[in-house]
């Protein structure tokens, strides 16, 4: 086997931030490599480097033995190295032909391009119409044009950034069918995906990054999903950091709640079932586009469902609207700042008002006292140590971990009974996350029933009694985070569903038993 | 050469100084347009702007002042509650239309009683015709999804086709000797939408205008439901977080604006305008998008706005008599108005930078 490209000793930091840390790895010629993580552990960072549009710190990079330095883009494609972003940029007016005329360095005549586009894709099994409106296409069929542009340049090495997210089942089989063909002609494909089934069907090798570093490499074929998955969340199970409590009553029950998809790349939540005690923090982990946002939006009120689906305190709330249900004592915080749990251009009075309008009483009859909401704002503002020049700062001003404090403190504040935090840390830095999670045990100390649902593993293990499994819409029974394995979050995550609570000293031997060296670390 | 730089925040300056500069640049390019018809630009501006107000027959064109700022700024306070929430009622002048039938159906209906109480269930009727003229649109959209832009619009036609029915046959006047109309409200005592105070155009429809002014301003400023209303324009996934209910809004949008427009209608049809005829309507309902926006969607912005409208409708009609310019040339000028102030509008929320020529 020849090597493609070898990455030697790459760095790259960021404020506050080491995005990749003496990463190297070697991507075989025609061979389809994985490249493994969660999100922030710097696979985007990487491939960007890979791709001219950033430039690495430290280390070298060699193509065919040749120092390989990309500039930009450009230079990079001039090599032979084209990428297939996960948001496509394609303008939905202009025809397929069109659009990838538009992404070309040098485009041939529009006649000449219809009909390469035409031989390509027949070729490649992914037939498109170069004459179709871009609008009226399906997400896979767009996908299908940003694939085309890189296969027009005749690549050498295909970048391919979570390209399964917005596919269907068929689809990806299409999709895969092309990579595997594209692989044997001797294209190299990197493929970025935390999809651990996919890649063990697809991929020959995996390398996998935590934290900006190297932390393993394997042959996907023969190495477990579990054992992957260990991998990507790290061996090492942190202790929560606070002692158990004595959970009290219920205080939030959601019995079989299921729901259609709002719109067509949605989840459909099917049979969720969980009750979070009085003190208890509920951790819901899980890939993104599994649910997430579907399932806060539910339990928000955004969108509604049965009365009984779920009960705050024993109450009825499903069929109930958002201000009700705050009424009721259940207050939420989206996953985006911006636009939904926040509006940008609003000043930070404005927005403390947003939500807090009926917990903290700012308008009689509908009239709205300005004076209370300021002072509301200031509050959160002093008991969140948000950084900004006053109450009259647009929200969109401020920085993400600021406004976050924000964000999490106007809900934390309200004294809830119910609090559900989708993301709370996502994009903040260091110092301000452990801020927002001490806020969350210390609410959830004072007899509040908490739940986290988080991408970061650690950051759940770090918080939460209880753990739960959020695959495809379904969530997994909780179990108890105490005592907790790496390999049994590896099959919930996986979706191993139905697998049924162990006996606590079964749980506490495979802990033990997972905290054994592990084979696909290299030394 | 330059470039554009956007703002951390919308300039407060160019807000506000934005309406003047589009004044200005509208003056200075009209000119050059009424100059290239061979006509004298200042003598045409100085029509215009200068004689409705300060001319030598400014006593006749004072009055008329109000009468045509009444209803654009009445109109224009609605659609702006509607704008800012980013629903599009175009369709003003069909509810305005509908609101002036219903109203005059009722004084028709009555004719000739007198009785202190057919006005006022006048103005009732006007405004809930041109509130269910409106809620078509929103109805329409909250159900099956539709684009109330069009559909508001579209309806201004089918309104326009009812007038022209309603003054050829059901309200036609039996006694009017088989002309097309009405019966002639200012001559029904009962029904008369008179001046206030006589002599001025201060009609009550003047004085409806300025209290929905005043109560924009504090629905806008010190109600949840202004407050929501921005919300939704700014953020709409914010707005369902903030439990605001988007068909709801939608439908108080679409139905409150078009209330307004009603009453305009209404006020129209019983006092300047006297009867319903197929000319009834002269575009208020259009030109109140553009008082909106020359207004910055604030309700005493509008009510410059309205006021400078109307004084560029008066004083069209003046240049047109004094220097000669066909109407079209107005309407063109009217719409450079709108144009300029989108255009400078860049301003607000970019600066212009001298870029450095790097080597």
């Amino acid at each position: 086997m020849t090597d493609l490209l070898r990455i030697e000793g790459i760095s790259k930091s960021y404020p506050g931030v080491k995005a990749n840390d003496d990463v190297s790895f070697t991507i075989g010629a025609g061979r389809i490599h994985a490249l493994l993580g969660e999100n922030g552990a710097g696979k985007s960072t990487l491939v960007k480097m890979i791709y001219g549009l950033v430039r690495p710190d430290n280390g070298r990079m060699e193509m065919r033995g040749a120092p390989y330095q990309p500039s930009e883009p450009r230079a990079a494609r001039g090599m032979g190295v084209a990428m297939v972003f996960q948001h496509f940029s394609l303008f939905n007016a202009l025809s397929v032909a069109e659009n990838v005329a538009l992404g070309m360095d040098n485009p041939p005549a529009m006649r000449d391009l219809a009909r390469r586009i035409r031989e390509v894709s027949e070729g490649y099994g992914l037939p498109l119409d170069p004459t179709r409106i871009v609008g009226d296409l399906s997400a896979g069929e767009r996908q299908r044009i940003e694939i085309l542009r890189c296969l027009l340049q005749d690549p050498k090495l295909l970048i391919m950034d979570e390209p399964t997210s917005v596919l269907t089942p068929q689809e990806v089989m299409i999709l895969f069918g092309t990579l595997r063909q594209l692989a044997a002609e001797g294209t190299s494909i990197l493929y970025i995906s935390h999809k651990l089934e996919e890649i063990r069907s697809l991929c020959g090798d995996a390398t996998i990054l935590r934290h900006g570093k190297v932390v393993g490499s394997c042959n996907p074929r023969a190495t477990s999903a579990r054992a992957m998955a260990e991998l990507m969340v790290g061996a090492t199970l942190r202790a929560p950091a606070r002692g158990a409590s004595t959970p009290g009553k219920a205080a939030l029950e959601v019995s079989d709640l299921t729901l259609p998809a709002t719109h067509p790349f949605g989840t459909t939540l099917r049979g969720i079932n969980m009750t979070v005690r009085q003190g208890e923090v509920f951790g819901i982990g899980g890939v993104a586009g599994n649910g997430q946002d579907e399932l806060l939006l539910a339990l928000s009120g955004e969108v509604r469902s049965a009365a009984g689906a779920v009960r705050v305190l024993g109450k009825p709330v499903g069929d109930r609207d958002v201000n009700s249900r705050r009424r009721a004592g259940l207050v939420t915080a989206p996953e985006e700042r911006l636009g939904h749990a926040a509006v940008p251009e609003m000043s930070l009075t404005e927005n403390a008002l947003l939500s807090g309008a009926v917990r903290k009483g700012l308008a009689r009859r509908g009239f709205i006292d300005w004076n209370a909401a300021q002072g509301w704002a200031a509050e959160i503002i002093a008991a969140f140590d948000v950084r900004t020049r006053g109450t009259a700062t647009p929200a969109g001003a401020l920085s993400g971990g600021n406004l976050q404090k924000f964000v999490i403190g106007r809900e934390i504040l309200q004294k809830p009974a119910v609090i559900i935090v989708n993301q709370p840390t996502w994009g903040v830095d260091a110092a301000a996350a452990a801020f927002i999670r001490q806020a969350l045990l210390d609410l959830a100390a004072e007899g509040a029933a908490v739940v986290v649902i988080s991408q970061d593993i650690d950051e759940i293990l770090e918080i939460a009694d209880s753990f739960a499994a959020l695959n495809e819409g379904r969530l997994s029974p909780p179990r108890p985070v105490a005592g907790l394995t790496l390999d049994q979050i590896g099959l919930m995550l996986g979706g191993a569903h139905g697998t049924q609570p162990a006996e606590p000293d079964a749980l506490h031997s495979a802990h033990l038993a997972s905290e054994q060296e592990d084979p696909h670390v290299p030394t | 050469m330059f470039r554009l730089e956007k703002r951390p925040e919308p300039s407060r300056l160019w807000t506000w100084g934005t309406p003047v500069l589009a004044v200005v640049a509208t003056m200075i390019v009209g000119g050059l347009l009424f100059a290239a018809m061979g006509k004298d630009p200042l003598l045409a501006i100085r029509a215009i702007f200068w004689d409705p107000l300060f001319g030598p027959n400014a006593s006749y064109f004072r009055p008329q002042l109000l009468v045509k700022a009444g209803p654009l700024i009445l109109i224009a306070i609605g659609l702006s509650f509607g704008f800012r929430a980013a629903i599009w009622n175009i369709g003003a002048e069909g509810q305005y239309i509908i609101g002036a039938l219903a109203g005059a159906g009722v004084a028709l209906a009555a004719y000739p009683a007198e009785n202190p109480l057919i006005f006022p269930a006048m103005v009732v009727a006007g405004a809930l015709g041109g509130f269910l003229w409106g809620l078509i649109p929103a109805l329409l959209r909250v159900r099956f999804g539709t684009n109330e832009i069009l559909v508001s619009l579209m309806l201004v036609y089918v309104a326009e086709n009812i007038l022209s029915y309603m003054a050829h046959g059901p309200m036609k006047n039996p006694q009017g000797y088989g002309f097309p109309g009405s019966r002639n409200l200012q001559q029904y005592p009962s029904a008369h939408n008179a001046e206030v105070i006589a002599g001025t155009g201060l009609h009550w429809g003047v004085l409806t205008a300025l209290a929905a002014v005043v109560l924009g301003y504090v629905l806008l400023n010190r109600h949840l439901f202004g407050f929501q209303i921005r919300v939704a324009g700014q953020a709409p996934r914010a707005a369902r977080f903030a439990g605001i209910n988007p068909n709801r809004l939608a439908a108080l949008c679409l139905g409150g604006s078009g209330a307004l427009a009603g009453l305009a209608g209404i006020f129209e049809v019983s006092g300047p305008g006297g009867q319903i005829t197929d000319a009834f309507n002269v575009g208020y309902g259009f030109t109140a998008i553009i008082v909106a926006f020359l207004g910055r969607l604030h309700p005493f912005g509008i009510l410059l706005a309205g006021l400078l409208m109307a004084l560029t409708y008066i004083g069209g009609e003046t240049a047109q008599l004094v220097v000669g310019l066909p109407a079209a040339a107005i309407q063109a000028f009217q719409g450079m108005l709108l144009f300029f102030l989108l255009a400078f509008d860049l301003l607000t929320h970019y600066r212009i930078r001298r870029r450095r020529i790097t080597a």
